[in-house]
């Protein structure tokens, strides 16, 4: 059965709405494959509006990933925003993919990629328009698995009603996999239907399905178990870990949009995972071990990439790009090989250390000078201890000096306020580090012409930290502190004029640590916000705390809970923890030892460069760490001297 | 700031190309902006040695003649070019069209002789198709709005909202004949309108003309038109519209 475009009925609605160019499709890159001459189908959805969503790496290598298998079609999905929302809705236009304009609910699986919890309002906003039953229960045989993945997947409880299956860490053979499992259950005529497919799924001890797994609670309202309902499905579900990453280089070719989005860029992974072990980060937690990318292989993508795509920015990115073990080389052999045309790399540049600057200095090369950012994150030197940030003050002051006596005029530090054990004082001290690092900066520099911007996000506590186990903070004394910060700050005239001061409401991090921490209870929770209009929760435009505060108060004491014993309350050792079914690898005594030397403001070194300190993850996912140096070098391009016409 | 300029000139422009691009289909929606920063990733992809200008952020050597609006098909875009070196145009034309996605395509190319492309465009000529329009209304609309001298119609622009006129900029409008064939499947009349306007200030857009017939005849699509541009050039006496790099083909023609 053929499926057909919705395009011309969308047609009519895009004269309506603002930037239309984003449903259009059509970007290189984008693929558009007979639908009949294929077998297993995809809708890839990044929950979020299309320039927010299409830049996505994680979307982005696994269409690639998708498409080359040549039974296998997959296209692409995106929030729509509530003009076109509307328009849809009355003109009875579904849910569609931008590639081929097919509506979402005939594909076989709807992937979404959850980077942040804040993108499940639009996960029901986009199964309401496709007409899929929002509750995977009264889900039939011809709706599609509604699958999620991405970070937020390591705790995809609260959304456990809403989804059929979830997948944890990297999903390169992930889908290939699943892809497999589907194939042969069409081939054999659908055996079992829809519960079987998912019983095959969830046998695979990698793929979550939450129909076959039951909370129990207990009296006080925390959870006393929870178990599979069905033999043979494992009582832990574990992640993926894809190794070898020069096996696998993607993006090879990246998509092009046409209209302007967030990066505008050939991003290069150099590396997966990261054991620099900061607390706070789950990122940093779930990603290990470290898995570098070569040299050549960046070199190789980076040429085939800017050749493919005509963009002229390059990203390095990984999550401290500076610790790559080949990164000296490959920044000097890049500044090298694109010096002169007008291509300009970028390293997001995170680490506090001189040597970030000698990389930035080799990638300026050409001229563009993108900005210094370094990340102290914590004020204080406790602080930075309790998060385990390895940083010193004299770090910090030596690295920007180096900057300003590099010519730099404006470095941005980022900061994050409402951590574990803080006080008024770990913030104030912010104020106190940027006026010294303004004072030393107008010596280096020699000129008064020199800026800092102190940038502060709010702390949110994740699964698969060791910050698990903390209490938020209160959003009225974050922005009493913000508050305290900015009087620091100007407390004197002439160096707050140098500091530029941005940072976020404490209301919007204490929602995200709801739904980063929730377990299914929450899920009513985001059905009753979607139901008052509740879409876009990561644009503050859109954002309402009070309808989020509003529905809590109306579905959670039912259960006996309610936001602060969500969000504001600690919990203790031997609490069953939503996700404590789902393996990422990393052993809970660990985390609770990591947790309480973090409350003893002891420091853990990376085991990179220190022997193994035992978190778990390498034999438990029968893995290892995987880095250089490879002892290659970047060869001279030849230069182009002939037209190109690409294929 | 001068001390602050980057040592090192880019090369001279040796060649100036001028190229004709169409917007075709679901990339009409498209906007300038838009096509800007595709074109500018389609000269990198083809390996076009484009000119850049001086200082710390060179931009490439790139002039745009009057743009068609987002969501207005177009056969007739203009642009010109400065190269660093000499290239063969069709070769430039078929790396430039192999570039860009399908949809946005280019058309034509030539070495550009004396004389601005601004100053050989004072008008276009647009296709506008009203689905669900019957051709007689369309045709009894246009006679109401070309039987008066002047039409009134409002626009907001970046000023706020502008009443100015829509018909003396319209030097030809017409239905015309193949309306009559229905364009939709399910047999609904379709009217299409020729139509010529000249460029003047404010401007006068194929969608106010709409707004025209509106305030001259009430006249209402029942679903947004759709509207394309044929031609852009120089206005003849005789209402023909002539191409702007025919001039830089034979520069014998007059300018």
């Amino acid at each position: 059965m053929s499926v057909r475009s919705v395009f011309p009925q969308l047609e009519q609605l895009l004269p309506r709405v603002s930037k239309p160019i984003q449903y259009v499709g059509g970007e290189l890159g984008a693929v558009v494959k007979d639908w009949d001459a294929t077998t297993v189908r995809w809708a890839l959805m990044y929950p979020d509006a299309y320039e927010v969503g299409l830049p996505n790496q994680g979307v982005q290598i696994l269409y690639e990933v998708l498409n080359e298998q040549d039974d296998v079609l997959a296209e692409r999905t995106y929030a729509v925003w509530p003009d076109l929302e509307a328009l849809m809705k009355e003109h009875g236009v579904p849910q569609f993919t931008v590639d081929a304009h097919r509506p979402v609910k005939a594909f076989d699986v709807l992937g979404l990629s959850f980077a942040t919890e804040l993108g499940y309002t639009n996960m029901l906003s986009a199964l309401e328009l496709a007409g899929i039953p929002l509750d995977s229960a009264d889900r039939g045989d011809d709706d599609p698995i509604v699958l999620a993945g991405g970070h937020a997947s390591f705790n995809p409880e609260p959304i456990a009603d809403f989804i059929d299956a979830a997948v944890l860490g990297d999903g390169e053979e992930a889908v290939l996999e699943i892809t497999g499992i589907i194939r042969e259950w069409k081939a054999e005529g659908r055996p079992g239907g829809r519960d079987e497919l998912l019983l095959r799924l969830a046998r695979t001890e990698s793929i979550y399905v939450p129909r076959f797994y039951d909370v129990d609670y207990l009296a006080d309202g925390r959870i006393q178990r929870v178990v599979p309902n069905r033999p043979d499905v494992p009582f832990r579900v574990a992640k993926r870990t894809t190794m070898d990453l020069d096996a696998w280089p993607y993006p090879k070719k990246p998509l092009v949009p046409l209209a302007e989005t967030v990066h505008e860029r050939y991003a290069v992974e150099i590396f997966r995972g990261c054991t620099r072990g900061c607390r706070f980060c789950q990122a940093g937690m779930i990603t290990r071990p470290v898995r570098e990318r070569s040299i050549t292989t960046v070199g190789q993508m980076i040429k085939e990439g800017l050749e493919f795509s005509g963009f002229s920015e390059v990203g390095l990115l990984s999550l401290s790009s500076a610790d790559h073990s080949e990164i000296g080389d490959m920044c000097s052999g890049l500044a090298e090989q694109y010096e002169g045309t007008n291509v300009s790399l970028s390293l997001p540049s995170t680490r506090v250390d001189a040597f970030n600057i000698d990389l930035a200095q080799e990638l300026s090369k050409n001229g563009r000078r993108t900005g210094l950012t370094f990340a102290p994150e914590g004020g204080s030197e406790r602080i930075r201890k309790v998060i385990n940030k390895m940083v010193t003050e004299e770090d910090l002051l030596r690295t920007v000096v180096t900057a300003y006596s590099n010519g730099w005029r404006q470095v941005k530090l980022y900061f994050m306020c409402g951590l574990p054990t803080e006080t008024d004082d770990d913030v104030l001290q912010i104020g106190r580090m940027a006026h010294e690092v303004i004072k030393a900066g107008r010596i280096a520099a020699g000129t008064k012409d020199i800026r800092c911007t102190v940038s502060i996000g709010g702390f949110v506590p994740k699964p698969h930290t060791p910050f698990q186990w903390a209490p938020m903070e209160r959003p009225e004394v974050i922005d009493a502190r913000l508050q305290l910060l900015k009087q620091e700050i100007n407390s004197d005239r002439s160096l707050g004029r140098a500091i530029g001061y941005r940072y976020h409401d404490g209301e919007p991090s204490l929602i995200e640590g709801l739904l980063s921490r929730g377990d299914r209870r929450v899920g009513a929770v985001i059905r009753r916000v979607w139901e008052k209009g509740g879409r876009f929760d990561g644009w503050s435009e859109h954002f309402s705390y009070a309808r989020w505060v509003e529905a809590c108060a109306e579905v959670l004491p039912q259960f006996g809970v309610d936001l602060d014993w969500f969000t504001t309350r600690e919990r203790e050792q031997a609490e069953v923890l939503p996700w404590d079914h789902l393996d990422s690898g990393l052993d809970k005594d660990w985390l609770w030892q990591d947790w309480q030397d973090s409350k003893s403001e002891y420091e853990q070194d990376d085991c990179r460069w220190t022997p193994c300190f035992d978190c778990g993850v390498c034999p438990s996912m029968d893995t290892e760490i995987q880095i250089g140096p490879t002892g290659k070098k970047l060869l001279p391009l030849t230069p182009v001297n002939n037209l190109r016409v690409p294929a | 700031m001068a001390k602050n300029q980057p040592v090192g000139g880019q090369a001279p422009i040796v060649q100036r190309i001028r190229l004709r691009y169409a917007k075709r289909g679901p990339l009409r929606f498209t906007s300038h902006r838009d096509f800007a920063r595709a074109f500018e990733r389609a000269l990198r992809r083809g390996a076009v040695p484009i000119a850049f200008s001086q200082g710390f952020t060179p931009h490439p050597k790139i002039s745009y003649a009057s743009a068609a609006p987002t969501g207005v098909g177009s056969e007739a875009e203009y642009l010109e070019i400065g190269l660093q070196r000499e290239v063969d145009p069709e070769q430039l034309r078929l790396a430039l069209d192999a570039a860009l996605s399908p949809g946005l395509d280019i058309l034509d190319a030539v070495v550009a002789g004396a004389g601005s492309l601004a100053d050989r465009i004072d008008a276009s000529r647009w296709l506008l198709e009203l689905p669900g329009v019957d051709p007689a209304d369309a045709a009894a609309a246009v006679k109401a709005f070309t039987d008066l001298d002047e039409v009134l119609v409002e626009r907001m622009t970046k000023q706020g909202r502008r009443s100015f006129d829509a018909r003396q900029a319209v030097t030809s409008i017409d239905v015309t004949e193949q309306s009559a064939i229905p364009s939709e499947a399910d047999g609904a009349p379709c009217a299409i309108i020729d139509l010529v306007v000249r460029q003047v200030t404010p401007a006068v857009r194929p969608d106010d003309v709409l707004s025209g017939l509106r305030v001259a005849a009430g006249l209402e699509p029942p679903v947004p038109p759709r509207v394309t541009r044929l031609a852009q050039g120089t206005l003849t006496a005789q209402g023909e519209i002539i191409d702007p790099l025919d001039a830089d083909r034979d520069p014998a023609l007059p300018v």
